[in-house]
Order: structure tokens, then sequence, then C-alpha cells
């Protein structure tokens, strides 16, 4: 049997979306991206030196998955598409 | 002996390819199979087009709609263009990073249907499975990646950290 639901006072305009609140890309691990390709990319993308590159690709790689970027919601769309274009598996969600 | 990398940059510009003959040929089928099976509905096409939104199935569709295209016809010009310079002996950067492309896809396709983990070795797959000629394929096509995403990255100032 189900108990009722707790209720839970929610602060008002929890749900109202805030235009300033960022979006943040994550990409997540996967077992076929090279090492290196993935480090490449996020240079590429992002123009991020080799360095954080590397150490954003050994987050996904050992963490599962990485922030790569942030931003609003166009960029971040736009980056997720970069990504997918490049065979990364990238998703996107309000940055919290 | 020193053994020559499959591609390497050309003192005049752009990129040397050092592939043998077996090797392009082992590559002439990618073309029409990547084209094959991006023109259907395989669950695969998952992996080469994931969700942004894995959440909100209707942030997704809107993502979908926004970009997905694009995406497709991208993936098409970079066939293309492999297919156009396979025998090519010299690539300019931009036909280079088609090529990159393309293996890329191939390997998350046909990595993704040999399901592949972080734990597979491909140079120790037995003869006798089934499916040994896709997985030698599969790490043909990691090893060639590998040159490639090298010498791009030099051009990126991997020394430069």
């Amino acid at each position: 049997m189900a108990t009722a639901p707790v209720e839970v006072d929610r602060p008002a305009g929890d749900e109202i979306v805030r235009p300033d609140v960022p979006w943040v890309v994550i990409v997540w691990n996967d077992p076929i991206n090279l090492m290196s390709y993935v480090t490449y990319v996020f240079q590429k993308l992002f123009g991020y030196p080799y360095q954080k590159a590397h150490e954003l690709m050994m987050d996904v790689h050992t963490k599962g998955k990485a922030a790569v970027s942030h931003g609003p919601k166009e960029k971040a769309e736009s980056d997720v598409a970069r990504l997918h274009s490049h065979g990364l598996w990238a998703t996107m969600r309000k940055d919290r | 002996m020193l053994v020559q990398p499959p591609i390497e940059p050309a003192e005049c510009g752009g990129f040397d390819v050092h592939l043998s003959d077996g090797e392009r040929d082992a590559l002439r089928s990618l073309p029409d199979q990547l084209r094959a099976v991006l023109g259907t509905e395989d669950p695969v096409l998952g992996r080469l087009f994931p969700d942004a939104y894995p959440d909100d199935p209707e942030l997704n569709e809107e993502f979908d709609q926004l970009v997905h295209d694009d995406l497709m016809e991208e993936r098409l010009r970079r066939i293309q263009t492999f297919a156009e310079t396979l025998d090519a002996e010299h690539l300019t950067a931009e036909e280079l990073l088609a090529w990159m492309g393309v293996l890329n896809d191939a390997r998350l396709i046909l990595g993704t249907n040999l399901s592949v983990t972080e734990e597979t070795d491909v140079w120790s797959v037995s003869d006798e499975d089934p499916q040994a000629p896709a997985y030698a394929f599969y790490g043909f096509l990691g090893w060639l990646e590998e040159y490639v995403v090298e010498v791009l990255s030099t051009g990126l100032g991997k020394e430069q950290a």
C-alpha cells in the first residue's frame, strides 16, 4: 500500500523558468570514443588548452561524466549539437 | 627500422597518406555501409544522434527538429568527401577532418553493434569467434583514427599546455 505523499512546502517561484539560470552541457563516458579523440574535440570545439581538455576527458573516463560548458540555453544547445556531430554522448540540463 | 605512420603532416602543408592498396580497399565499403545505416531507423542511430534532454521528451523533440537535419547533412558531406579522397596520396586539413568524422562514426556504429566495453581487447579475440573479422576491422579503424587525431592535435598545440 502506498503511503500518502508528504506535503512539502515549496518555495514560491520554484517552477518558474529563471532566465538567469545557466545551462550545463554534460559529456558521458562511452567505451568507443578514443581518449585522444575526446581530448581533441574539447580543444577544437571549446578552445580549451590541452591540459584542461585532457582533465575533462579524464573526468569523463574515470567519473563517468563531466560538465564541459555552461551558458544560456541557445549556446548549450549549439554545444550539444556540435558534440553530437563529433559522436560524443552529450546532454544538457539546467545548472543547479 | 622506423615504421612509417599512415598519416603525416606534409612539408608543403596538408597531410600525406601512406596506406596500402589493401588498407584502402578495406575502407572502400565504408561510405555505402554508413549511408545505408543513416537511411534507416536502426536503433544504433541513437548513438549518433543521442537525446539532448534525456528526461524531457518535449524539449528533446524540439532539439531534434532544430538540429537533426543539419547533423545528418554534415555526416553525409563527410562521407562524400571521404569517398572522393579515398585513393588520395595527399589530403587537405578539411579532407582529413572528414576522414576523422567518418572513421569515428563507423567505429560508433560497429562498436555499438559489437557491444564493445572498455574491457574489450580487439586484438585478443579468438579466430574462432564468428565476429573476429568485425573486431579486426574495428581495431583497424581505431588504429588509423589514432594517427589522424594525433596529426590534427598537433595543429591545436598539444605541447602548449
